[in-house]
């Protein structure tokens, strides 16, 4: 297995306030890694310093062998990374077809064939709903819009930010599936972050648990599921 | 609801009580002080009796809001319509209006283009730019600057004019990368008035509060319009009898065809990426980022393409009145292309160039009115705020669809938004 992303040593300051304290973590190719944590932990801080956005104070993040801790934040994604930031964030006044062209990268909409019906495939609803505007959509199908925007550009690693975020036990359960079977079939990898611990690690290969700004716990999804520790701070009360 | 009525003529009377109530007199002496306690009064109980009539007549009408849906899908019939006759009806203009119409035509198309113009930076990309101004002052100058010391003419100055704005266009837009909504507004503002006092103030270039004159016509093909005729002149070779309104005339389609163009290119825009990528940013700028979008080479276009439209509305100016000083390009300039782009409605072609009529005939026709001008005005643009405060015509439809196109309602457009 060959790692896809690898991060080490990476810390991250807001002004002065530090955010990430040396994190290392590594996603191999073909792989659903989930990151887990408490609100605040660093989660979002670190998912947005892979892409750039603050940049990485220290440490590396390397791509396919590649430093990109110094790349500018367009450059970073067009080197097959997508993401689906956390909240969604989708274009409320565009329709939804929109929304999905400005997934891929300004390539002309009539190449898109593939992408759009891969897309679809994956999220039926999308389909029905594609002349709508974007912020008439519910949470769960502008989840589906975020994913399938960030899909567009045919990436082969996927970053998802709390995709859970504000949804229905039912839609968490339809997104996750979609994930799932977007690895499996196409082989995607995914670097995927939670506060839904007990979901996202069955879902995972493997986890890493940030706590403060650092990587407290790393294993594969089962067996951090299986830790005591891991149940009495994440999954008390939150386990089906 | 009397306590309602109460309030506002308590209201009305702090408000009025030293406007209306106290005025000044040149006396024998000195400037004399005289009270009028039975004016006050008057206005007082107009603004009681106004008020309770006008919760009266709220208080017998249903709660229940007109549907939006009819008022948009009507909105959207107009549109279909109005877009054709209006076109014609400017196109023929030269052939039943006056001079004093075309003249004031020539006026309104100029703020027509300026407006479609800023509604690339303002209405698509969404950057609120208080400094529209200077890039149709860099434009007038140019073109004037050009023409005189290097004695080129009006078609060659033009591209030259426009490239020259987008510059500056670029020029403003880098230290301003960072900067959103209030901030960008300030700081624009104050982008539009460096240029002005520089202007002002280089006096050995641009001739500073004097301005600059005798800046050259156009000419058609090399022909030129003047009044006395002679060689080479368009009434000589068409062998009409020489008349000044064959410039006007002239001056007329130069300017629409110029509006056209910037309409045209703007509708061509927001079909492509580039344009969409306006829209994404108008939307969300963090998205953007996420989605790969070089957001700087983005906004920058957006600047630089809103101001080479300034330009040439600049340099079309300039050689329409063959004279151009600093008064013309003061902040007040911007502040009316701003009102005329939220009047229409962001976004919305048909609605700037409705407002743009509105705004600029409208002050025309008010003319004779003189002290009472700007106080319509204003009333008007509360009216219309109050009454649609999404703009004219507001709503938005998408750059790419499916089969039918389908017109996203005013009502469901954000108010008040950049």
């Amino acid at each position: 297995m060959s790692a896809v992303l690898s991060l080490s040593g990476v810390t991250t300051f807001y002004g002065a306030v530090q955010a990430l304290r040396g994190v290392d973590l590594v996603v191999n190719q073909g792989e659903i890694v989930t990151l887990i944590g408490a609100n605040g932990a660093g989660k979002s801080t670190l998912m947005m310093t892979i892409c750039g956005s603050p940049r990485a104070r220290d440490g590396k993040i390397m791509h396919h062998g590649d430093d990109i801790s110094a790349m500018p934040t367009h450059e970073i994604m067009r080197r097959g990374i997508a993401q689906s930031p956390e909240g969604r964030r989708i274009f409320p006044r565009m329709t939804v077809y929109e929304n999905l062209l400005m997934g891929a990268h300004g390539k002309p909409e009539a190449s898109l064939g593939t992408e759009l019906d891969q897309v679809f495939t994956l999220f039926p609803r999308l389909k029905e709903r594609l002349t709508q505007r974007g912020g008439t959509l519910s949470g769960g199908e502008q989840q589906m819009l975020a994913i399938g925007r960030a899909l567009m550009s045919k990436p082969k690693l996927l970053l998802l930010d709390e995709p859970s975020l504000g949804l229905a036990p039912l839609v968490v359960k339809l997104i996750f599936n979609a994930i799932r079977e977007l690895n499996r079939t196409t082989g995607l990898t995914v670097l995927l972050v939670e506060q839904n611990a007990f979901q996202a690690l069955r879902l995972a290969h493997r986890g890493y648990v940030l706590v403060n700004g650092s990587i407290t716990m790393a294993g594969t999804g089962a067996d951090l599921l299986a830790r005591p520790e891991i149940r009495a701070a994440y999954l008390e009360g939150g386990g089906h | 609801m009397l306590r309602d009525a109460a309030l506002s003529a308590l209201v009305a009377f702090g408000l009025f009580g030293p406007m209306i109530g106290l005025k000044t007199e040149v006396g024998v002496a000195a400037i004399e002080l005289i009270y009028r306690p039975i004016a006050v009064l008057i206005a007082v109980a107009a603004v009681f009796f106004g008020r309770l009539a006008l919760l009266a007549w709220k208080s017998t009408r249903p709660v229940a809001k007109a549907a939006p849906g009819r008022i948009a899908g009507g909105m959207a019939y107009v549109g279909r319509y109005l877009t054709p006759i209006v076109l014609v009806l400017t196109i023929t203009m030269p052939f039943y209006a006056e001079r004093y119409w075309i003249d004031l035509g020539i006026l309104v198309l100029t703020y027509v283009m300026l407006g479609w113009g800023l509604n690339i930076v303002v209405g698509l990309a969404g950057l609120l730019d208080l400094g529209y101004v200077a890039f149709y002052a860099v434009g007038a100058y140019s073109y004037a600057l050009i023409a005189q010391n290097f004695g080129l003419g009006f078609w060659t100055c033009l591209p030259l004019a426009g490239i020259l704005a987008a510059f500056w266009g670029v020029l403003l837009g880098f230290p301003v990368l960072r900067l959103r909504g209030d901030y960008l507004a300030i700081v624009t503002l104050a982008f539009g008035e460096i240029i002005r006092v520089v202007i002002l103030n280089w006096a050995s270039l641009t001739g500073g509060p004097n301005g600059m004159s005798g800046i050259p016509r156009p000419t058609l093909f090399g022909l030129v319009f003047n009044s006395g005729g002679g060689e080479g002149s368009f009434a000589d070779f068409f062998g009409l009898e020489p008349s000044i309104s064959h410039r006007v005339i002239f001056l007329f389609y130069v300017i629409l065809g110029l509006a056209l163009l910037t309409n045209w290119v703007s509708l061509r825009l927001r079909r492509l990426p580039l344009g969409r990528a306006w829209e994404a940013l108008r939307e969300d700028e963090i998205a953007c980022r996420a989605l790969g979008i070089d957001v700087t080479v983005t906004k920058l276009t957006a600047f630089a393409i809103g101001a080479a439209f300034a330009g040439f509305a600049g340099a079309f100016f300039a050689t329409r009145q063959a004279f151009i000083s600093p008064e013309s390009f003061t902040f007040i300039e911007s502040a009316i292309v701003l009102a005329i782009v939220v009047l229409g409605g962001l976004g919305s072609q048909l609605g700037v160039a409705l407002a743009a009529i509105v705004m600029i005939g409208g002050g025309e026709m008010f003319r004779d009115f003189q002290e009472y001008r700007m106080l319509i005005f204003g009333g008007a643009l509360v009216v219309v705020m109050v009454v649609r405060p999404r703009g004219f015509l507001s709503g938005r439809t998408p750059s790419v669809s499916l089969g039918t196109k389908r017109k996203i309602g005013a009502d469901l457009m954000t108010e008040g938004h950049g």
